[in-house]
């Protein structure tokens, strides 16, 4: 359909919008900002929190601007008395059921509903204060969220997100009137339900009522403690969006800097999740070719095929408690920050000379998820907790201002050695489609001794923000010891969001799809817009993002996982081979059927 | 009905039927067939005859007599003098409380005599179970005629054209709504019949449902013969047994006779009905709430446009219309536009049915022309104030309308008339308060239903509703200061203007018509701490006046929380720092010496 264009004026400004164009949005056009709180733009429009409302001349009450489209001729206020007076009275009964007390909140200083108060001067609570009496009930039962009530403000970002982006709906909303409330299934704590500890919401909530649990002073402890030899490591997404936390674009590439950062804040050894998104890849390229030989050779019927890719600990929950019966299909392998856990108290502590029980292994990731796998019963593989605590990038951001450190003025440096060399497909997958295309670049060069056939090796038909990508590539030229997938056209589908992932696996299910391999990202663009990222995530930044990670891959000498000289070096010293005895030992893992609540 | 000499009417409306009507009816029916008289005398279970404060009434056919407050065990009397010996039976006559005389025929009371009855026709006439009785007061004959003689263009025209407006409330003109649905284009249309009567005390929907459901069934019908829809479905409160058990026998019935289905009456129009229960709250009877109700999500209302008629259930074009408004359907065809729109004032057609409430003798429900006064309506029709007391307030609209006074009395009641005086037409409560009401306790108890009735998304409404309930309890608990109705004024203006929906934009009525119109008995609650009516409790003084004490200990001894002390035959006093203000003291002394001010 064409849309044509809608004249209006907007603080008696002429402009010209197409057709179905928000009056938030066409205000935008014209740098006029109009405060929003419930408004997100990854989300539907919920026009609940009404402090956008504006004023249209000739209109019967103000309307909301995120929620009315334009319409010709129509004259809008964005700022009369009438707006003004309007708006600071909604911000004022916000804050008068809202817990202000700002000053120990987690979210002081980037809390939209603070700014907005700071705004319009909001001063004493003109309305009779009853946050006092309002019993508060906290939420901190998770190792990865915190939801807090009585700092709610009931705009439902959380609930859309729960529901439109990841298909989960672990959050909704219960009660009616003053007693309105998100809620969890029977009001039970977060870890016990289908929450998949993603972080979506608590990216996107305005204020302080969902956070992550904080695991800083632990570190901070660690640190210092001279008897404990602290790791730490870094995810593929953190290196392109840590820069937002420091005063930088969306998009900036930092990895050096951040390395040096981490150097200065005492961790004793710097090293890269991305050493182990390599290792990843020959894991996992080879558990798919041997199902792939099982199932074709073999003839063995019982092989679960699609396989799906295990690094997301979002997706994991998600298939646990949603298509419990695909468990089969997901991959064995451990995430790489858990390969990376249990490498560093066993192969790393071998190397080094050190004793696993005094290593403390800290990650930074863009993932609330991951602190909830570190705390997984499973997760133990060299005798201790492989992964003592997990800070997302916000809390990398944290730690160096309390640090002191002038971040922009650090020098690059590199990560320390062993376990911190990596090669270009272990930092794509930071990306959707990432491990896909990582993995593409192995397996295809491994069964027929040749690059796989894109140019500069980008496969580009599994990059981008589509929801569900698709690819197909046909294998010839096998080398003799895998002519059985001679001519076989190896099928695969990328899925980011977790609704999107419902689709493709109901999809599988119904027989309406059939994909060799599957790769899923719980979050919306894969890890570089993972829960942990700062806040704000958005379309728009999330692109960013993606452009440095693919920067930072064709800007790298290496660039398949199978090159990287130090995984090559672990299979030779330590491993053996890809799903050897001890690699099953160490890198692989086993999942849990849960109930669907 | 020709073949039985005599009919006995009895009503079997919720009301009646909770005095035992139904039982009233079978010994009626026992009596009747004892004497062997089943065969000249039937006894017919109606819809409710409106006059429910007088129930169980029973209307004896054809001399037309009336009797009210009927007893099971009346049944003998009402056989042997009435049918048997022709002698009306006095006792059970009511009387006119200005005359005090008996009045025998139902025409001759003033409750019925203003009435004209175009919605409730049939309602109090016909036995809602049996559609031979509604055929033969010409039911489905307007369906008939609409299939076979006139186009569905022709139908609307005759709609807009008898000026009929929505009966819900909104008052927007029914046929341009029609029209609108029937101009979008869809492979599926939704013909809904709101049913879900929210406004505390109403009941017009329920008497309609439970007194003629075949009218609501036709009018469905017609409804999607214009609009193109083959499906109807009616939202009803499961707190309506009765009426949806009657809609239900209704709808099987009208399926028998080829009147809902498959091709009705040979036309070739399908057209059928199937119910949805709301679960009582008053938000749903909002068409964007009700809808995703019937969807099965959360009741809350989303914002306009997109209108139901564009995209309602399921994404369809849906037309929703209120029991009321369908109810007037058949008629207007069958006696055309001209007709109807000869009756009411220039902009508002017809008649509308109120539920009179309150301080007022005839409480029931009146069907009277648009432009009748509230004069005639509460003085007339009601038969004034209760026990004599002096008429203070009409409240009108359900919990969202306004109060109005004395001066609005002589105001042609319509929809513009209404909204004009600081009121609205609503759904057709209309309650009466007397000098004994405290208009400060009446907008706190209407503010009381919306805080818990407002679905609580948006902010002003959820927040807002809450902190003018707390403002108006504190005014009445003694803690109120001038600038309090400052603040409910503005804070009122707000959350009209600004809330997502018709409840949020409505609900502070009460507070802004109490606060035009009793200025002065707000300001005796803030300035004097007064309340002129008495209904504050804790405004209240108990003193005692000496001149009329003997000292006889009663006041003491009977005092819960020994606040008064005094020497017997000696003059007692109050302790106000104890007294709780229960008023014992005063129901107990003999000698009028406890005083209340």
């Amino acid at each position: 359909m064409n849309k044509y264009l809608v004249n209006l004026t907007i603080n008696d400004i002429p402009v010209s919008v197409p057709e179905g164009t928000t009056i938030l949005d066409a205000a935008k056009n014209l740098d006029f900002r109009i405060p929003t709180l419930c408004h997100h733009e990854d989300l539907c429009v919920a026009g609940n929190c009404r402090v956008c409302v504006v004023e249209q001349i000739g209109g019967k009450a103000l309307t909301a601007a995120c929620a009315t489209p334009v319409s010709e001729g129509m004259q809008i206020h964005t700022n009369s008395a009438l707006v003004r007076t309007a708006r600071k009275t909604i911000i004022e009964l916000l804050l008068s059921e809202h817990n202000s007390d700002c000053t120990k909140c987690y979210k002081n200083g980037n809390c939209e509903l603070q700014s907005l108060a700071h705004e319009y001067r909001v001063g004493d609570h003109v309305f009779i204060d009853l946050v006092g009496t309002r019993k508060r009930v906290i939420d901190n039962l998770s190792p990865s969220i915190i939801k807090d009530d009585s700092k709610c403000i009931r705009c439902q970002r959380c609930v859309r997100t729960c529901s439109e982006l990841q298909g989960v709906s672990a959050l909704a909303v219960a009660n009616k009137g003053d007693h309105m409330k998100i809620s969890t299934f029977f009001d039970r704590p977060l870890v016990e339900v289908v929450c998949t500890n993603c972080g979506q919401c608590v990216n996107r909530c305005p204020v302080g009522a969902l956070v992550e649990k904080t695991y800083v002073e632990e570190v901070w402890d660690a640190i210092n403690n001279p008897n404990v030899h602290v790791v730490v490591q870094t995810a593929p997404a953190v290196r392109v969006a840590i820069g937002e936390e420091l005063g930088y674009d969306a998009g900036e590439r930092l990895t050096g800097k951040m390395v040096t950062a981490l150097k200065r804040l005492g961790f004793d050894s710097v090293l890269d999740t991305d050493f182990t998104a390599d290792l990843t890849i020959l894991e996992e390229g080879t558990e798919l070719l041997t199902r792939l030989k099982r199932a074709l050779v073999d003839k063995d019927t019982t092989v679960a095929l699609p396989m799906t890719t295990s690094c997301s600990p979002g997706w994991i929950k998600f298939i646990e408690h949603t298509f419990p019966e695909f468990l089969p299909n997901v991959s064995t392998c451990k995430s790489p920050q858990q390969m990376f856990g249990a490498l560093a108290k066993t192969y790393y502590a071998q190397k080094k000379g050190l004793k696993a029980q005094d290593i403390c292994v800290v990650s930074i990731m863009p993932c609330t998820a991951k602190k909830y796998e570190a705390n997984r019963p499973e997760m133990r593989s060299s005798g201790y907790k492989d992964v003592n605590y997990v800070l997302t990038t916000r809390e990398l951001g944290m730690m160096i201002k309390q640090a002191g450190i002038n971040f922009q003025n650090l020098e690059d440096s590199h990560y320390d050695s062993i376990m911190g060399e990596s090669t270009g497909a272990a930092v794509i997958f930071g990306a959707t489609g990432g491990v896909m295309e990582a993995a593409l670049r192995t397996v295809y060069e491994v069964v027929t001794g040749r690059e796989v056939p894109f140019t500069n090796l980008n496969i580009v038909p599994v990059r981008g923000m589509e929801g569900v990508k698709e690819a197909k590539v046909k294998i010839e030229g096998c080398l003799p010891e895998w002519s059985f997938l001679e001519g076989i056209e190896v099928s695969c589908a990328v899925a980011h969001s977790l609704v999107n992932a419902r689709d493709v696996m109901q999809a599988v299910k119904d027989g309406r799809a059939h994909y060799h391999f599957i790769e899923v990202m719980a979050c919306p663009g894969g890890c570089l817009g993972g829960g942990g990222q700062p806040i704000p995530t958005n379309n728009e930044i999330r692109n960013k993002r993606a452009a440095a990670i693919y920067e930072e891959d064709a800007g790298l000498p290496l660039r398949k996982s199978h090159e990287n000289p130090e995984v090559k070096m672990i299979y030779e010293e330590f491993l053996g081979a890809p799903n050897s005895h001890k690699s099953h030992a160490l890198l692989h893992t086993h999942y849990i059927p849960r109930k669907r609540y | 009905m020709s073949k039985y000499k005599m009919n006995i009417l009895v009503c079997g409306g919720t009301g009646c039927k909770s005095s035992a009507s139904d039982l009233l009816a079978a010994a009626l029916r026992t009596e009747l067939a004892e004497r062997g008289l089943s065969g000249e005398v039937q006894v017919v279970v109606t819809g409710c005859f409106g006059f429910c404060e007088q129930g169980p009434v029973v209307n004896v056919l054809p001399d037309n007599t009336f009797y009210i407050k009927v007893k099971p065990e009346d049944a003998v009397t009402i056989v042997s003098e009435h049918i048997i010996k022709g002698r009306k039976v006095q006792n059970l006559l009511y009387t006119d409380p200005a005359t005090q005389t008996k009045v025998d025929g139902s025409g001759a009371i003033d409750f019925n005599k203003k009435q004209l009855r175009i919605a409730l026709r049939n309602c109090g006439f016909i036995d809602p179970e049996k559609i031979e009785e509604a055929i033969a007061r010409d039911g489905y004959a307007a369906l008939a005629r609409v299939l076979t003689e006139s186009s569905p263009e022709e139908v609307i025209g005759i709609i807009k054209k008898s000026g009929l407006r929505g009966r819900g409330g909104g008052g927007f003109s029914t046929g341009l709504k029609w029209e609108i649905t029937s101009t979008v284009e869809a492979d599926q249309k939704y013909v809904v019949c709101n049913a879900d009567e929210g406004d505390p005390g109403a009941f017009m929907d329920r008497s309609i449902l439970e007194g003629d459901p075949h009218t609501v069934i036709e009018a469905m019908a017609i409804n999607g013969y214009c609009t193109g829809a083959d499906k109807g479905l009616v939202y009803i409160r499961a707190e309506y047994p009765l009426a949806i058990e009657r809609l239900k026998t209704a709808i099987n019935q009208a399926r028998e006779y080829g009147l809902l289905g498959k091709d009705i009456l040979g036309s070739g129009f399908n057209f059928d009905i199937e119910l949805r229960y709301g679960a009582g709250a008053f938000v749903c009877g909002e068409e964007t709430a009700l809808i995703h109700s019937m969807e099965g999500n959360r009741g809350e209302p989303t914002f306009k446009p997109p209108f139901p008629s564009e995209e309602g259930y399921l994404g369809k074009p849906t037309n929703v219309n209120n029991v009321e408004t369908y109810a007037n359907i058949p008629p207007i065809i069958l006696k055309g536009a001209d007709w109807f729109s000869s009756i009411g004032t220039e902009k508002s057609k017809g008649t509308k049915v109120f539920a009179l409430a309150g301080k007022v003798n005839n409480v029931g429900l009146v069907e009277v022309p648009m432009g009748t006064t509230l004069r005639e309506v509460i003085f007339e029709i009601g038969g004034g104030i209760k026990d004599g007391k002096k008429f203070k307030s009409v409240q009108t609209g359900g919990p969202s309308g306004g109060c109005l006074t004395e001066k609005h009395l002589d105001i042609p009641i319509d929809y513009d008339n209404l909204i004009a005086s600081g009121s609205m037409m609503g759904s057709g409560g209309m309650i009466v308060m007397d000098e004994d009401d405290c208009m400060v306790s009446v907008a706190k108890y209407y503010l009381d239903f919306t805080v818990e009735e407002s679905c609580g998304k948006c902010s002003p409404c959820r927040i807002g509703n809450k902190r003018l309930h707390e403002i108006l309890d504190e005014i009445t608990k003694g803690n109120g200061k001038p600038d309090d109705l400052d603040r409910l004024r503005n804070l009122s203006e707000v959350i009209k203007d600004t809330s997502l929906c018709g409840l949020g934009q409505s609900s502070p009525n009460p507070v802004l018509s109490t606060l035009e119109h009793f200025h002065d008995e707000y300001m005796a609650h803030v300035v004097d701490f007064k309340c002129p009516a008495g209904q504050c409790r804790d405004l209240m003084i108990y003193t005692i006046d000496a001149a009329n004490c003997v000292g006889c200990t009663a006041c003491a001894r009977v005092c819960p929380v020994g606040a008064i002390a005094g020497e017997r035959k000696e003059v007692h006093s109050i302790d106000q720092t104890i007294c709780i203000k229960c008023g014992a003291c005063l129901e107990k002394c003999k000698f009028n010496a406890v005083l209340v001010s």
